[in-house]
C-alpha cells in the first residue's frame, strides 16, 4: 500500500459517508414510502459502492479483493430486487386490481 | 484515535439498548419483531467490534437470516396486527433488574482475571486435527456439548412437530422473486460450503453453513421452486436425523474400539471432524428449514 | 478509519427512527435492509481497522442474507395481505 493512494482513498470513502447521511436523510424526511424506498436503496449502494472502493485502495491482498467486489455486486442487486419487492408489495396493498403500471404513473 | 472508538463503541450501544428497549415495549407484535432483527444484526457488529469473528457469523446467520423468516412465519400463523399485553407487572420488574445487578456483579472484575483455558486449548491444538481453536474446542475437546446442542435442534423440531397449526398456500411468486432466487440459490450453496470447510482453519462451521443453507431452502420454498417439505418424506427425515446418528454412531464406536466416548484416535481426528460437521450441515440447514416452512399434512398421514 | 464506521453507525441511528414510527409494514422494514447495508459497510472497515480478514466473510454473509431474506419476508407479508 502506498500513501498517495491511501490517502487518494479518503476521496471515495468520505464521498461515501455522504451518500450514507443523504440516505438516512432521505429515510426521514420523504413523505411517502415509495420515495423513501428509493432513497434509501439507491444512495446507500452507491454509499457501499463508494467505501468499498476506497478501501479496495488500501487492501492488501487479492483475496480481500475479490471478497469485497463479491459482496458490492451482491448489494448492487439485492438493493434493486429488494426495493422493487417492496415497492410492488405496497402497491398491492393500496391498489390491488390495478395493472401493472409503472409506480409513478398513478400517484 | 481513541475518540473514534469512543464514538463508535458509545454509538453501538445506544443502537442495542434503544433496539431491545423498543423489540419489548412495541405495541405491536409486528414492530417488535421487526426490531428483533435489527437487533440481530447490531449485535453480530457487536461481535465483530469485539474481535470474535466465530461469534459474530453465527449471529449474522441466525440474527438476520433464519430467525428473521421464523419470527415472520409465527407472525403469519399467530396473526400479524395482534397488540401484545397491558401493562407489565411492576413488581415482575424487580427480578429483571435483581438478576442484571447479580450480572453486573460478576462481570465487573472480568477485564483483570485472566483464564487458563486459552493457553490449554492452544496446547494441545495441534492433537485436535484442525488448526482453528474454536473447532478444536467445539468439535474435540468438548465434543459432547457440541452432540447435546445438535440434539437440542433436533428436540426442538419434534416439539414443533406436535404443534404445526396450519399452514396456507403460498401466495404465486412474481417473476422478479423466481429469477432473484433462482441466482442467488447456488450462491448460498457455494457460501454455505465455503463456510463448513474453512472451519477447520479459520472462523466457520456446521452451525453458519446449515444456517446459509436455511435461509436459501426457506426463500426457494416460499417461492414455490422447492415442492412441499415434510416428516412423512423419508429422505428430509433422513436428512435430518444424519447429524445426530453420525456423531452418536462416532461417540459408540471411539467408546467400543477406541479410548473412550468420542476420543478420536491420532490421525483420523480431522477426517472424523469433517464427516460430523458435514452431516450436521445437513441436518442443521434441513431442521431449520423445517421449522419454518414445514407442512403440516405430515401430521395426518 | 473508526471515525467513519462510527459516522455509519451514527446514520444507523438516526435511521433507527423509521423503524420506531413507521407508519406502514413495509415503512419498518426500510431500516431492516438499511442497516444490512450499514452494517456490511461497517464490518468491512472493521476487518480493515482492527486487522481482521474473517470479518470480511462476516460481511459477505449478511450481504447474502440480506439479498436472499427480503424474499420470505415479503412472502410472509403478502400471505397475511391476501
Amino acid at each position: 500500500m502506498t500513501d498517495w493512494l491511501a490517502l487518494l482513498s479518503w476521496v471515495p470513502l468520505l464521498a461515501g459517508a455522504f451518500f450514507f447521511l443523504a440516505g438516512t436523510v432521505g429515510l426521514l424526511r420523504f413523505p411517502d414510502i415509495y420515495s423513501r424506498l428509493h432513497a434509501i436503496t439507491k444512495a446507500d449502494t452507491l454509499g457501499l459502492g463508494l467505501v468499498t472502493l476506497g478501501l479496495i485502495m488500501r487492501a492488501e491482498n487479492w483475496q480481500a479483493v475479490a471478497v469485497m467486489v463479491l459482496i458490492w455486486l451482491l448489494m448492487m442487486g439485492s438493493g434493486a430486487t429488494t426495493c422493487q419487492l417492496l415497492a410492488r408489495y405496497q402497491q398491492d396493498l393500496e391498489a390491488p386490481d390495478a395493472d401493472k403500471e409503472p409506480v409513478h404513473a398513478r400517484r | 484515535m481513541p475518540d473514534a472508538e469512543w464514538l463508535f463503541d458509545g454509538t453501538l450501544g445506544i443502537l442495542l439498548l434503544v433496539l431491545a428497549g423498543a423489540a419489548l415495549h412495541a405495541r405491536s407484535l409486528y414492530a417488535a419483531v421487526v426490531m428483533f432483527i435489527a437487533l440481530g444484526l447490531m449485535l453480530a457488529l457487536t461481535w465483530a467490534r469485539l474481535g470474535a469473528p466465530d461469534l459474530a457469523l453465527a449471529e449474522a446467520a441466525i440474527g438476520a437470516g433464519v430467525t428473521g423468516a421464523l419470527l415472520f412465519s409465527t407472525l403469519y400463523k399467530a396473526g400479524m396486527d395482534r397488540h401484545k399485553r397491558a401493562t407489565p407487572n411492576r413488581i415482575a420488574l424487580l427480578l429483571p433488574g435483581l438478576a442484571f445487578l447479580l450480572l453486573l456483579t460478576a462481570a465487573w472484575p472480568l477485564p483483570e482475571m485472566h483464564s487458563p483455558l486459552p493457553d490449554q486449548v492452544m496446547a494441545h491444538l495441534k492433537d485436535s486435527g484442525v488448526s482453528h481453536p474454536v473447532t478444536a474446542v467445539l468439535l474435540n475437546f468438548r465434543a459432547w456439548d457440541t452432540l447435546l446442542e445438535v440434539s437440542v435442534v433436533l428436540i426442538a423440531l419434534l416439539g414443533v412437530r406436535q404443534l404445526y397449526p396450519s399452514h396456507g398456500e403460498v401466495p404465486t411468486p412474481w417473476p422478479l422473486m423466481l429469477a432473484w432466487g433462482r441466482l442467488l440459490a447456488p450462491l448460498t450453496v457455494i457460501v454455505g460450503g465455503y463456510l463448513l470447510w474453512r472451519g477447520t482453519d479459520a472462523p466457520g462451521g456446521a452451525f453458519q453453513a446449515g444456517t446459509v443453507l436455511a435461509a436459501g431452502g426457506v426463500a426457494l420454498r416460499l417461492i414455490g421452486v422447492l415442492p412441499p417439505l415434510g416428516w412423512h418424506q423419508w429422505p428430509v427425515r433422513l436428512l435430518v436425523l444424519a447429524g445426530v446418528l453420525v456423531f452418536v454412531a462416532v461417540a459408540a464406536l471411539t467408546a467400543w474400539l477406541g479410548q473412550g466416548w468420542l476420543h478420536y484416535p491420532t490421525g483420523s481426528s480431522k477426517v472424523l471432524i469433517l464427516l460430523i460437521e458435514l452431516m450436521a450441515t445437513a441436518s442443521i440447514a434441513t431442521t431449520l428449514t423445517l421449522l419454518v416452512v414445514g407442512e403440516k399434512r405430515e401430521l395426518r398421514p | 478509519m473508526m471515525a467513519l464506521a462510527g459516522f455509519l453507525l451514527l446514520t444507523a441511528l438516526a435511521g433507527l427512527w423509521r423503524l420506531l414510527r413507521g407508519p406502514t409494514r413495509a415503512d419498518r422494514l426500510l431500516p431492516i435492509q438499511f442497516f444490512g447495508t450499514t452494517g456490511t459497510t461497517v464490518l468491512l472497515i472493521l476487518a480493515q481497522a482492527q486487522q481482521q480478514p474473517a470479518l470480511r466473510i462476516v460481511a459477505l454473509l449478511l450481504a447474502l442474507l440480506a439479498a436472499v431474506v427480503p424474499i420470505a419476508l415479503v412472502q410472509y407479508l403478502r400471505r397475511v395481505g391476501d
